[in-house]
């Protein structure tokens, strides 16, 4: 007994045992029986039979489902590209310095830690065809003349989930590029200076290559969460209007809940996979690039 | 800018002049602070105005003149809000305590028994962090039906550990490897057992560790949406964010203010929690991000 007890491999199993155990249930058994109900009809309270790429075939035809592969794209596309701009331009800021800096620091995270589909209620209110805050303030401004249905036509409803989307998404972006930042040994910035380096060459020629291994993981964890949104728009337009914000996640969730058709839903959600894992060897190929590059060799 | 400034670490900060620094730094990072708070100020004047004054078109919107609490009161007696509020603290405590134990275990077998494979079972926890939740939910409603744990608290405190687990094994492992070997070695030579210098070495020095996997995870099974709405349909059961999108809506009707107070309730828990303890979350944040 005492031996057994000693052995690495027999108390890593056991040690293991709990998380593995649950992942084993609650995830990899899933993720797999999401691949195999994609290729059936199940529907909600009967398991379904063998249909093959029926689904998929299906779905291919659907003009609702291509339009939320495109929804996603364009929602994924101009969020991330968005967030990490002003992610970067905050967490520069932070990095300053600057007067009350921890307790700025702590209430830039504020969006990202509040649920979710609790902050979109209030943009909900915010974004109100008829009480909009934005509205009014800009009728008074006299910039516009009668109120805007901020969900009500497919593109501004688009840029509405959008902006929305953004405002969460920019903390997590901000707080984790500056713990960048602050790896970054100040001596570089007085080196680049005496050599003559004006402030926007530090931020190209020094800034950005010390952070790129963070910007890959961070933006590859802003695109999958983005990518796979949910709350937001289940919130704020539940896909509408004319299914112009639907994304995979809420149209998945329409077909396979609301509708019944697991199936479809499922065939719906596993379309999305290949689309992480290019986001994800993508990221992964660029930090192997770096290393690469901080061996010494010039580009 | 002062002499003393000049010698602080912030490197060449000193050679900004403050009226280029209020421009570059102090405008721009107000504006971000105004937008980023804006919807909280927002929810906080919505859920204390009358209803009279939140449905005029007269009068400026962004103060109130006359504060109500009718809004809370509805919210507190005449709808689920408290037992919503119940289920989603017992649920996000059970399962962040449950996948705090197992993480712990993991983090450690995998970090410092390094069995064989350990290298390999490290990476698979790193990629089931990756599978999001919109992926699993459409199977997992499958087997919560199938397992007779539909509309039950057991199937959001079984199904959270599955994006809790890896986590916090991925922090945690991090927090392990900062542990000399040495400290164990010894424990080892005077006889101690693995579960022993577990409990007695490692975790001691891993208190800053275990906070910050225990906030992070409160506060995502306290956000957690998609399971919640997927798993659960019966009022009593909900949790605060579901109940308050699926019940508080009634058809046409939007009950503004009752709304923004149980949005507003429902974000003071983690909200306090993290202002207790920023560092370990913006640690564990940026620690999950960095590995």
């Amino acid at each position: 007994m005492r031996r057994l007890l000693e052995n690495r491999n027999f108390l890593g199993l056991a040690f293991l045992l709990p998380a593995g155990v649950l992942l084993l249930l609650f995830l990899t058994y899933p993720l797999g029986l999401g691949v195999w109900l994609g290729f059936t009809d199940a529907k909600i309270g009967r398991s379904g039979s063998w249909v093959g790429l029926e689904n998929y075939i299906y779905l291919f035809g659907d003009a609702v489902a291509r339009l939320s592969l495109f929804n996603t794209i364009f929602y994924t596309t101009v969020a991330s590209a968005i967030k990490f701009a002003l992610g970067l331009w905050l967490a520069i800021l932070l990095n300053q310095n600057i007067a009350f800096k921890s307790f700025t620091r702590a209430v830039v995270l504020l969006p990202f830690i509040v649920p979710t589909a609790l902050s979109a209620i209030a943009f909900w209110w915010i974004y109100d065809a008829q009480f909009s805050v934005v509205s009014w303030t800009l009728m008074k401004m006299g910039w516009i003349d009668r109120y805007i249905d901020f969900l009500g036509e497919p593109w501004l409803a688009r840029m509405s989930t959008i902006i929305a989307n953004i405002w969460r998404g920019v903390p997590f972006v901000a707080i984790c590029l500056l713990a960048g930042l602050q790896t970054i040994p100040p001596s570089l910035y007085e080196a680049a200076s005496i050599d003559g380096a004006k402030p926007s060459q530090q931020f190209w020629y020094v800034t950005l290559p010390l952070l790129t291994p963070i910007i890959a993981v961070v933006m590859t964890f802003s695109v999958l969460f983005t990518f796979t949104d949910f709350q937001l728009i289940y919130v704020l337009t539940r896909g509408g209007p004319l299914n112009s914000t639907h994304l995979m996640a809420t149209l998945s969730f329409q077909r396979a809940i609301s509708g019944g058709s697991l199936g479809e839903g499922a065939a719906l959600a596993i379309s999305m996979i290949p689309f992480l894992l290019a986001a994800i060897l993508f990221s992964y190929f660029g930090l192997q690039n770096r290393a690469w590059q901080q061996g010494g060799s010039d580009k | 800018m002062s002499k003393d400034e000049a010698q602080d670490t912030q490197g060449m900060n000193y050679l900004v002049s403050l009226p280029r620094k209020v421009v570059v730094i102090y405008i721009p990072l107000l504006v971000f602070l105004f937008v980023l708070l804006f919807p909280f100020y927002w929810m906080v004047i919505t859920a204390f105005k009358p209803d009279a004054e939140l449905l005029s078109h007269s009068g400026n919107p962004f103060w109130l003149i006359d504060p109500t609490l009718a809004h809370f009161k509805k919210l507190l007696f005449d709808t689920a809000y408290p037992e919503w509020m119940w289920n989603t603290v017992v649920v996000s405590v059970v399962a962040t305590f449950f996948s705090l134990f197992a993480s712990v275990l993991a983090a450690y077998s995998i970090e410092r028994l390094r069995f064989t494979g350990s290298r390999q079972v490290g990476l698979s926890i790193f990629l089931a962090y990756l599978v999001p939740p919109s992926i699993l939910f459409i199977p997992l409603a499958f087997m919560v039906f199938k397992l007779g744990l539909y509309d039950t608290r057991w199937a959001l405190i079984l199904t959270y550990p599955t994006f809790l687990i890896p986590f916090c094994t991925w922090l945690l492992m991090g927090y392990f490897r900062s542990i000399p070997y040495e400290l164990e070695e010894c424990a080892l030579i005077d006889g101690a057992s693995r579960l022993q210098i577990l409990t007695k070495i490692v975790l001691p020095l891993a208190v800053p560790g275990l906070i910050s996997a225990g906030i992070f995870a409160f506060t995502l099974s306290w956000n957690e949406f998609i399971y919640a709405l997927t798993f659960i349909s019966s009022s009593e059961n909900k949790t605060v964010p579901v109940g308050v999108i699926t019940e508080l809506v009634e058809g046409d009707v939007y009950h503004w203010g009752a709304l923004m107070a149980g949005a507003l309730l429902g974000s003071v828990p983690v909200a306090i929690m993290y202002s207790f303890f920023v560092e370990y979350y913006v640690a564990g944040m940026t620690g999950a991000v960095k590995e």
